[in-house]
């Protein structure tokens, strides 16, 4: 068994209104980064777990992304997974 | 009726619950702690208001996972009577027992305050003996409430009468400015296929009691109590 790392990015599908985001938006504009066109606001998940491979990791993360870390209804999510150590 | 009110660590309407069912409404009710595996032989099942699990993760997202769920969802299952009430809805949209999820409200304020619905048909326990014509006064206090669900959802939903109130204002017109969250065509409350599994964003156990100065919510528990089959 070895021990991997994964970064998961949970985000508010496109589709939907995100009103933290615009809110943040709205407040940038203010504050002088008129170039700003969008900002929509998710969460980053931090996993550290045990596998075979790294094949075997990613296929549990994205189960447990499935399962519970995001609600498909009105999430997406993406996610890198990396040995322990690296980088 | 035998009810069972589920408390999880963060509900906070569970006693208004146990409260209006027992004080106001005469039942036979019990508390369903989160880690019991029995759902102790009761008529039907009402998960409370509240932030169980301090709403991490997502609003309802842990607590669908707690325990007494898998009771309650298979109680679901065969044909029992379960009630989410705010959390509680959530907590049902996660389970999967309901259609749709409830998202933040499209003005990113928590809301509580009065406000009213109207009942959408007359097809189910919950809103058999209300009038259609009437809006009931009730209040609303959360954060993530504005109701979504797919378009083709919706409209299955729509067809088999699976939706239970809209905000109306007091005339009872369903209109935009009458929709305190954004919920998609002023959806407050809906319920299964089968129609035993119910959720509604307003609190009707906050106005059950003369003291409170608004006994409207507790037409929804007469409604309930009059027309359940005992199990």
């Amino acid at each position: 068994m070895k021990k991997y790392i994964a970064e998961i990015n949970v985000m508010p599908l496109k589709t939907l209104l995100d009103p933290q985001g615009k809110a943040v938006h709205h407040s940038m504009q203010n504050i002088g980064f008129s170039e700003v066109s969008s900002v929509r606001i998710g969460k980053h998940i931090t996993l550290e777990l045990e596998a075979e491979s790294k094949e075997k990791a990613m296929e549990r993360v994205n189960e447990a992304c499935n399962k519970i870390l995001a609600n498909p209804v009105m999430e997406g999510y993406a996610y890198e997974v990396r040995e322990a150590g690296e980088g | 009726m035998k009810f069972g009110v589920v408390v999880f660590p963060g509900s906070n309407c569970d006693h208004d619950t146990f409260y209006v069912l027992r004080e106001i409404l005469n039942q036979e009710v019990v508390e369903l702690w989160h880690k019991e595996h029995d759902l102790k032989g009761v008529d039907g099942v009402i998960l409370p208001g509240g932030f169980s699990y301090g709403d991490y993760l997502r609003s309802g997202a842990i607590a669908r996972f707690s325990p007494i769920m898998e009771q309650v969802i298979s109680f679901a299952q065969r044909g029992g009577f379960v009630f989410g009430i705010c959390n509680g809805f959530q907590v049902l949209c996660e389970a999967g027992l309901l259609p749709g999820a409830l998202l933040h409200n499209d003005h990113q304020k928590f809301t509580c305050k009065n406000i009213h619905i109207l009942p959408d048909n007359n097809d189910n326990i919950l809103t058999r003996d209300l009038d259609k014509q009437q809006p009931i006064k009730i209040p609303i206090a959360h954060g993530e409430g504005r109701y979504y669900a797919k378009k083709s959802t919706l409209q299955k939903m729509r067809m088999q009468g699976q939706i239970l109130f809209r905000y109306c204002n007091q005339y009872g017109e369903i209109t935009t400015d009458a929709n305190p969250n954004g919920s998609l065509e002023n959806i407050a409350g809906i319920c299964n296929e089968n129609k035993n599994v119910f959720g509604m964003m307003p609190h009707p156990e906050r106005a059950g009691d003369e003291m409170l100065g608004n006994t409207e919510g507790k037409m929804i528990f007469e409604s309930i109590i009059n027309n359940l089959q005992p199990r």
